[in-house]
């Protein structure tokens, strides 16, 4: 916490992962007199972008066009994304990969020196640069020691944002889209940890319990030994997910003591193209599973993976609320609608994170100081009520209890195949673990380090996420993209063409729509 | 039957509370496919909230969860407990750097070493991103990859012999940093890194007879104690869980200063490369 002073900067950039760190290097470059922090939860170089293996999808080769990656995009969104943003979003791609290659990403390369481009889910050409399977790692390790050239960015690592105090805060923040979670097919049971989509963009099989490629009786054939552009196992993630759960109901998936899986077979590709593609699918199999790939199928299920929805923002990453600016997973802008396609996502915190430092960087210098006085007021105001609810409470419920009942409640209702039975039951459950949260009982009251404080404040912001996806949930009766419900099983163009909007209130969310905007791809029933 | 367990004996230590560390000893269930990491937080999640450490992917590539186990320096999301067993396993945290509380360390003196290496592509000329990439050989990427797989875990500091001793030193991670990007075909810092490197150039002007400046290097030549610090004994290379080589990278800068330092020494005021 600061000193009763405070800090001052024009600009704050909250959470130092891919698009926070393009975004305070942008605002930089936008103008060499602002004064720009960024405040991250952890070391930037620890954020969740250092994660994402398979790659970052851009337009690169002359076989490729800025359309194709737009109606791919679009399609893959089951149409909800917003198709000017996504044009925008095409154009502006292979320029941010290639500032990222002048700034030390050490893509793969081509004999040529050229940066490589390979296949992956939902996409019919070529365009997804990599770093071995390790992109994310990459491309965060190299804006992160970029953005250590800038000397007036400064850095609050390890501080947690509490709350956001607003001089004259009259308008309230939206989220988007928020129905739509996004299942990766092949995560390893028990842990959840990721095996890339590029396993099977390398070409990898997905073969039930006899070593069947099942994906064949969905539509999704004929198999083929060598991967093709959207079939098969190229398919974009939501269908693999639902596919391998109705696999399941069939019989035909292993039983493990983590649940249902079925074999992620690389075998054929030989070691020496996974060890210079997939070298950390190797290293995490052999780790976790105790399997190696050379000569073992993994064993792989679905696993909750990306939020396509978040904080509402205009083209340029503008919020609702007068000066805030949003990128990357917390933001929807929209270009995933419904469905993301696997390496848009690192992409897209690159041309929108660098969108929206650039726009707060403008709005900082046109926008007068703040003024201090009610600022420092709201501030010693938000002190004393995290020390009366958290440091000073003395309830009896515990985090990791409400923590898990949430976990379950989400999975039982608001999984890959939802209903309103479930979905209902789900939203009773988050309320009363919501009144359950207002007996919190921390053991720990230091001021030092307290990572359960920390643990608290998370949960209580989980909460209000949980609340929105299962409210949004609940109020889409259609079926599109990653929101599947057993009894509305069609997509619905004529109610549900729309973003859902949540706005918050004491009662829980409230749900407003927005048409999603059409320029040239009118919906089309969306078949792979 | 009853549950198996296993015994964990950590190092606690709150400032203002706690005079030195002390270890007090937690018992959990044994899982075979748990880690350590696991089970801390199974400790803070069920026995005590109170106990401070850092942790976020738990996939071994974020950096945050290195520890010293049984005095090894590991990261806890890949040390497995059916490896320790029968146990008690020891939890505390990284040597050689100042504790904050429990089992978390400070970073600040890293973070700063990693900018004084200036780990970013330094051009003469940046090249305009509407001319496109930089052209780059696999073999011109193999050059440097292994260097940049470095995850800033720390586990290389902690079991650094020099750098218990010598707080000054830069340290193998960094080192291996900054070679990184020396190797890189896009890179032309070599020289800006040099001085935090090698202060080659600075030994060589003080062996040089015609100079009187002695004195007035010695400040910058104990503040950048780089590479010459090291008396290589590997222990680095050898606790890296991500096949980095700082070692060698410390080595190789050893070679390439020496022999700038030579070839100044042959050809005085010039002849650097």
């Amino acid at each position: 916490m600061p000193g009763d002073d405070g800090y001052q900067h024009d600009l704050l950039v909250i959470g130092g992962g891919g698009a926070g760190l393009r975004a305070a290097i942008a605002a930089a470059e936008e103008s060499n007199r602002l004064s720009i922090a960024v405040l991250s939860k952890v070391y930037p170089m620890r954020s969740h972008t250092v994660s994402a293996e398979g790659g970052t999808a851009a337009v690169m080769r002359e076989n490729d066009s800025l359309d194709t990656h737009a109606k791919d995009t679009i399609f893959g969104s089951d149409f909800l994304a917003d198709q000017d943003v996504v044009e925008v979003f095409v154009k502006e791609a292979p320029g941010e990969v290639i500032r990222l290659e002048h700034w030390g990403c050490p893509w793969s390369r081509d004999p040529d020196g050229r940066v490589s481009v390979r296949p992956f889910g939902g996409m019919t050409v070529n365009r997804t640069l990599y770093a071995a399977d390790k992109t994310g790692f990459h491309m965060l390790h190299a804006l992160f020691q970029t953005s250590l050239k800038y000397e007036r960015i400064t850095r609050y690592d390890e501080w947690f944002a509490t709350s956001l105090l607003l001089e004259d805060g009259k308008v309230c923040g939206v989220t988007a889209l928020m129905e739509f979670v996004q299942y990766h097919p092949t995560g390893l049971p028990g842990t959840g940890i990721l095996i890339t989509e590029a396993a099977r963009g390398e070409g990898g099989h997905l073969k039930n319990k006899d070593g069947y490629r099942y994906l064949q009786d969905y539509g999704l054939g004929p198999p083929t030994d060598t991967p093709v552009h959207r079939k098969m196992e190229l398919g974009p993630r939501d269908i693999l997910s639902r596919c391998h759960i109705q696999e399941h109901q069939k019989g035909r998936t292993f039983d493990g003591p983590d649940g249902h899986y079925v074999h992620l077979d690389l075998r054929h590709l030989g070691e020496k193209l996974i060890d210079k593609n997939l070298p950390f699918v190797r290293e995490l199999a052999r780790n976790y599973v105790g399997i190696d790939p050379v000569h073992e199928p993994i064993p792989v299920r679905p696993v909750v993976h990306y939020m396509m929805g978040g904080i509402s923002t205009d083209i340029t990453g503008k919020t609702s609320l007068d000066g805030l600016y949003a990128a990357g997973e917390a933001a929807c802008v929209s270009i995933n609608g419904a469905n993301r396609l696997g390496s848009n996502s690192l992409t897209e915190l690159l041309v929108f994170g660098a969108r929206a430092g650039r726009a707060a960087a403008r709005h900082a210098q046109e926008r007068p100081t703040l003024r201090s006085n009610p600022l420092a007021q709201l501030a010693s105001d938000e002190r004393r009520r995290l020390d009366q609810r958290f440091l000073r409470a003395d309830g009896r419920e515990k985090i990791a209890d409400i923590r898990e009942e949430m976990q379950k409640a989400m999975e039982s209702g608001c999984g890959i195949y939802r209903d309103r039975a479930t979905m209902e039951g789900t939203c009773q459950t988050l309320r009363k673990l919501r009144e359950r949260f207002a007996h919190i009982s921390l053991a720990d009251k230091d001021a030092i380090f307290n990572t359960e404080l920390i643990a608290a404040l998370e949960l209580e912001c989980t909460l209000d996420v949980a609340e929105t996806v299962a409210r949004s949930a609940l109020a889409r009766e259609e079926s599109r993209g990653s929101h599947t419900r057993t009894d509305f099983p069609k997509r619905d163009d004529a109610r549900f063409l729309k973003h859902s909007l949540a706005y918050r209130t004491p009662d829980g969310p409230r749900i407003e729509y927005l048409p999603a905007t059409i320029t040239r791809w009118p919906p089309e029933e969306r078949k792979y | 039957m009853t549950e198996e367990t296993m015994t964990l004996e950590v190092t606690r230590y709150r400032p203002g509370h706690d005079r030195e560390p002390r270890t007090e000893s937690f018992t959990v269930p044994y899982r075979k496919d748990w880690v350590v990491l696991d089970a801390l937080n199974h400790i803070k999640d069920r026995i005590d909230g109170t106990l401070s450490y850092r942790w976020s992917c738990r996939m071994g590539v974020c950096g945050s969860c290195g520890m010293m186990v049984n005095g090894v320096p590991k990261l806890t999301c890949a040390a497995f407990l059916r490896d320790y067993r029968p146990g008690p396993i020891r939890v505390g945290p990284l040597a050689n750097f100042p504790v904050i509380r429990d089992l978390v360390i400070a970073l600040d003196d890293f973070m700063e070493k990693l900018r004084r290496v200036k780990p970013w592509i330094i051009r003469a000329v940046e090249k305009p991103v509407a001319d496109g990439e930089y052209l780059q050989t696999p073999a011109q990427l193999d050059a440097y990859k292994q260097f940049s797989m470095c995850i800033n875990c720390m586990l290389c500091y902690a079991a650094c012999p020099v750098y218990g001793l010598e707080p000054a030193f830069v340290g193998p991670a960094a080192i291996a940093l900054a070679y990184r990007y020396n190797l890189d075909s896009r890179d032309e810092g070599y020289r800006l890194r040099e001085p935090v490197l090698a202060i080659a150039l600075a030994y060589r002007y003080n062996l040089d007879s015609r100079d009187e400046g002695y004195r007035l290097r010695e400040p910058v030549l104990s503040e950048a104690v780089g590479v010459w610090e090291c008396t290589f004994v590997g222990e680095c290379s050898v606790v890296c869980p991500k096949g980095v080589d700082p070692a060698a990278a410390i080595q190789r800068s050893k070679l390439a200063g020496a022999t700038d330092w030579l070839l100044s020494m042959i050809m005085p005021w010039g002849g650097r490369r």
